[in-house]
């Protein structure tokens, strides 16, 4: 069995698996049995300053976008940080961290944005013991109309500034986490950076409407007929999550960054696939809110048995062996041709190809009689669609046209070389290749 | 249809010869109930997700009524079950009972992708079931009918095909009468289809909600060939359609033959029946033939309490009129299939005792006797070996022993047209005999408001 014991910022946990800060870590009575049932280590629900907390609202704070049976794919949320007191949160963190030593406790903070709020709670959360903190600087509802959270993360001038004086006022790792709600996310994280933060986590919840109730006319969750936008997390979020840990991994200025992947980490391939753009772990939180704290076992065995599979001893192994084939677009080689090519003996003749391929590509599939569909190498121009659009697993497949060989599309003999966008003679500012 | 219960049997089930009550009201409740329960809300919208939404899918291809199948389907699906029934009504009108009762596993669900992909279609039947119980449900017919035409077609039989064209007609703004011989309409929904196919009445119900289109008249105890004639009828109105069924039965021909029963009308007389625990049945029961009339009298017998049910077929499994489902269905509630055995005489004084079967084998494609025998006890032998046509009217051509017909059930006579069981070609199915009378119902149509 593959060893997932992970050092993240030099904190240690027995997997890396963590739950993000959200209501699974809310309480010490959740934070137990999270850890009872083999969780790596927790973010705690963020806490707010001294004096009387938050209050949540009273009707529904949920919304949700299924897919077949009700699989739950997007859950969206209009909750706020912690509605409980900052001491009696104190409190319960000390005491589970002295009972757990070896599980990763992390305290996710989110105060007003001066630095006195900062300086009066980072020795409270010292005193307690635990490992790090985090900076909640996502949050996109309710807490940014106060102008924190999301309102903080979205001002990268901000975020360095909060970040400084963390790090001024508390000498444990100081995670900074990320809003997706940016139209680049490597600002951000760039000024993290600048900042002197050990790490990022991303991403927090995306600003989100999941659905309208077409008898009140009011967005879902519905409060007495009104509702308002929420943050969307889940499996849906993963994509969006993964380009954004990409970027930051691949960016010169933040290299070597370390980054906490979130968003719709469910499984164990889903964790494998954060960690390989560069996470050195990942934290779940809708996993727990709609299986249970014990999907964790299933995340566990699948990247333990996989890391055995691939021959990987420790997650190091593999975290950031996707990086380096994040490319720009501009560098894809161009003088890779493929072609589709249906098999025939596992094709079902369901036609959905043909329909995608002649109504929306590039009319590339011929329908014979008997229902036999076939690609025009003259026409295919490999675009994937067809295999996208196949309920048949690997009943169409690209092949790479061999080097060499005419491409019955273009006319053209395919060549060996490697050649990209930047040299090619359709760009205007193509450079003569050296 | 719940899994009828096996205990131990009472000397009252065990009794011999033909008689009632071998079953309690229970049991006959549970053995007659749904064979296919309709589908919830949930499991629909599961069942549903499961269609691919096939480009030309094959599924619409196998449908005699061309429903389409994927549009309903996905109707269900974004939750739209009313929208769901339109796109099946407007292709068949008895959607309903056509969910009920075709063979899908050899139309629509065996041509389904998912057939061929994992011996698991999309439960296009059931689906369908769904859509259309809702849309009943809501009480209020989906359609409207055209202005009045002033034109008058007659319809003989009030079985599939009569109503839909019936309905199709007075949807077009025709005034339609149904002349029906026999004292309800609906043909052989309400006197021939299994009753676990089409509990609670549904034959009758259905007939009601089509009816309700407003337009078309039904005369029950009508009988073309008694009080009218296809002459009276040609002459009265503009257009007539024949959807008069195969009223005969083939004759069986073995010794002691006029002692077997028709099985017809012995499913009849059970779909008639309000009470089936005193619906008289034998305790060894045999069956002659090898089609669905033979399988539902088996099964139907078995489930009334017969302790020996044999279907007698003289040919092997694979010529088996009856699906593969339907086969399987008799052998799990318990009923014997003989494959290969012709009845060589029916045996007893007054009441059968016995029937003696005589192997048989195909020599150079022709069926012949082996020699050997078998005698099988039996107090009731029921023979469902085909039905027939009969009091065809003068003017008409046969072909095959039913009415010829061109293209859209054109008879020989230009003002008569022809469809469903009577006419020929096509499968004998509710939903072939549905389609043919839609389709005649245009051509009528065409042809009366002067477009053909
Ligand atoms: C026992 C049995 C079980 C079956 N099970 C199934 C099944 O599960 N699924 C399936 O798809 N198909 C089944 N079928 C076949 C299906 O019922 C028929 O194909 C279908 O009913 C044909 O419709 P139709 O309108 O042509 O004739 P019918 O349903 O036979 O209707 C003809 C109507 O015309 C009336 N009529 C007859 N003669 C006259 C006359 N001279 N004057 C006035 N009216 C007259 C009759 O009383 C009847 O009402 C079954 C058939 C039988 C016998
Ligand atoms: C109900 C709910 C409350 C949340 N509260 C917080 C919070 O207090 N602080 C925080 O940093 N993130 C919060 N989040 C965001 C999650 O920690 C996480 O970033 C996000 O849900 C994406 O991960 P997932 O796809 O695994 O759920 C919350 C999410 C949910 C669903
Ligand atoms: S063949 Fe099956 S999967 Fe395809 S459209 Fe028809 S029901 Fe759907």
């Amino acid at each position: 069995m593959a060893d997932l014991t992970t050092d993240f910022l030099g904190i240690k946990s027995p997997n890396p698996f963590w739950l993000a800060s959200a209501p699974p870590t809310d309480k010490e009575y959740n934070v137990r049995r999270a850890f009872e049932a083999g969780w790596g280590g927790v973010v705690w629900k963020t806490l707010g300053e001294a004096g009387p907390p938050v209050v949540n609202v009273n009707g529904p704070r949920y919304g949700a976008i299924y897919g077949a049976d009700r699989r739950l794919l997007g859950l969206n949320n209009i909750e706020l940080i912690t509605d409980r007191p900052l001491e009696t949160n104190l409190e319960e963190i000390a005491r589970v961290k002295a009972d757990y030593p070896d599980r990763a406790v992390i305290v996710s903070l989110m105060v007003p944005c001066e630095e006195a709020s900062w300086k009066a709670i980072l020795p409270r959360v010292a005193e307690t013991g635990a490992d790090g903190i985090e900076l909640n600087f996502g949050c996109p509802h309710g807490m940014s109309e106060r102008g924190m959270g999301a309102a903080v993360g979205q001002v990268p001038e901000y975020i360095e500034m909060v970040t400084r004086w963390c790090k001024e006022n508390y000498d444990k790792p100081v995670i900074v986490k990320l809003t997706p709600n940016i139209t680049d996310i490597r600002y951000p994280a760039r000024a993290a950076h600048a900042g002197g933060a050990d790490a990022v986590s991303l991403i927090n919840t995306v600003s989100s409407i999941t659905s309208v109730n077409l008898d009140n006319f009011s967005p879902e969750p519905m409060i007495d007929s009104k509702g308002s936008h929420g943050g969307y997390c889940g499996p849906a979020v993963k994509p969006i999550a993964m380009n954004m840990v990409a970027e930051i991994a691949r960016d010169p200025q933040t290299a070597g960054l370390p980054i906490s992947g979130i968003g719709g980490v469910t499984t164990w391939r889903d964790a494998a696939e954060f960690m390989s753009l560069g996470c050195g772990n990942v934290q779940v939180c809708t996993a727990a809110m709609t299986y249970g704290f014990k999907v964790v076992e299933e995340i566990k065995a699948g990247l333990s048995r996989w890391m055995d599979e691939k021959g990987f001893t420790s997650t190091s192994d593999f975290v950031g062996r996707a990086v380096p084939n994040v490319t720009d677009w501009q560098y894809l080689n161009l003088n890779y041709v493929a072609k589709a090519r249906i098999d025939q003996d596992l094709c079902i003749k369901c036609g959905r190809c043909y329909a995608a391929c002649e109504d929306t590509s590039h009319q590339a599939i011929a329908m014979n009689p008997g229902r036999v569909f076939e690609v025009k190498d003259d026409e295919c121009v490999a675009c994937n669609l067809c295999i996208d659009v196949c309920p048949v697993e690997d009943c169409i497949t690209m092949e790479r046209l061999a080097p060499g060989t005419v491409d019955p599309r273009t006319g053209k003999v395919v060549e060996a070389e490697y050649a990209n966008w930047t040299t090619h003679p359709n760009n205007p500012s193509a450079q003569a290749a050296e | 249809m719940g899994a009828s219960t096996q205990k131990a049997s009472t000397r009252k089930e065990r009794a011999d010869g033909i008689v009632a009550g071998r079953r309690t009201k229970a049991q006959i409740a549970d053995n007659f109930s749904d064979l296919h329960p309709p589908l919830a809300p949930h499991e629909a919208a599961v069942a549903a997700d499961r269609c691919y939404f096939c480009h030309d899918a094959p599924c619409v291809t196998a449908c005699p009524t061309d429903i389409d199948i994927p549009l309903f389907i996905r109707q269900i699906q974004t939750g739209s079950p009313m929208g769901a029934a339109q796109t099946i009504f407007d292709q068949n009108i008895l959607g309903g009972m056509c969910a009920r009762v075709c063979p899908t596993e050899t139309l629509c669900e065996e041509a389904c992708v998912r057939e061929t992909a994992e011996s698991r279609p999309v439960e296009i039947g059931r689906l369908q079931r769904y859509a259309t119980d809702t849309a009943m449900r809501a009480n209020k017919h989906p359609y409207d009918r055209a202005a009045p035409t002033g034109k008058t077609v007659a319809i003989v039989g009030a079985g599939p095909a009569g109503l839909a064209c019936a309905h199709r007609l007075a949807m077009l703004g025709h005034d339609v009468v149904i002349h029906e011989a026999r004292p309800k309409p609906g043909g052989l929904n309400e006197y021939g289809i299994a009753a676990y196919k089409t509990p609670m009445n549904f034959a009758a119900a259905e007939v009601d909600w089509l009816l309700s289109i407003g337009g078309i008249t039904i005369e029950t105890g009508s009988a073309l060939g008694e009080a009218i004639s296809l002459d009276g009828l040609r002459t009265n109105y503009d257009a007539v359609f024949l959807g008069m069924g195969l009223g005969g039965v083939n004759a069986l021909r073995a010794e002691g033959a006029d002692m077997a029963e028709d099985a017809v009308s012995f499913i009849a007389d059970l779909r008639q029946s309000a009470d089936l625990t005193v619906l008289p049945i034998g305790r060894d029961v045999v069956v002659i033939g090898g089609g669905m009339t033979a399988i539902d009298a088996a099964v139907q017998s078995k489930l009334l309490g017969a302790e020996n049910v044999t279907v007698a077929y003289r040919r092997g499994q694979e010529d088996m009129g009856a699906s593969r489902f339907e086969q399987d269905l008799a052998a799990s509630k318990g009923v014997k299939l003989m494959f290969n055995v012709q009845p060589d005489a029916v045996k007893g004084d007054g009441k059968v005792e016995a029937i003696t079967l005589t192997y048989t084998e195909t020599r150079d494609g022709k069926l012949e006797p082996t020699g050997e025998t078998a005698t099988l006890p039996a107090d009731q032998v029921f023979k469902a070996i085909g039905q027939t046509l009969v009091a065809v009217p003068d003017g008409l051509t046969l072909e095959g022993g039913k009415i010829a017909v061109t293209g859209p059930g054109r008879t020989a006579l230009a003002d008569v047209w022809a469809g469903g069981d009577c006419a020929a070609g096509g499968e004998d199915l509710t939903v072939t005999a549905v389609a043919e009378g839609r389709d005649a119902a245009m051509d009528i149509h065409a042809k009366l408001t002067g477009a053909a």
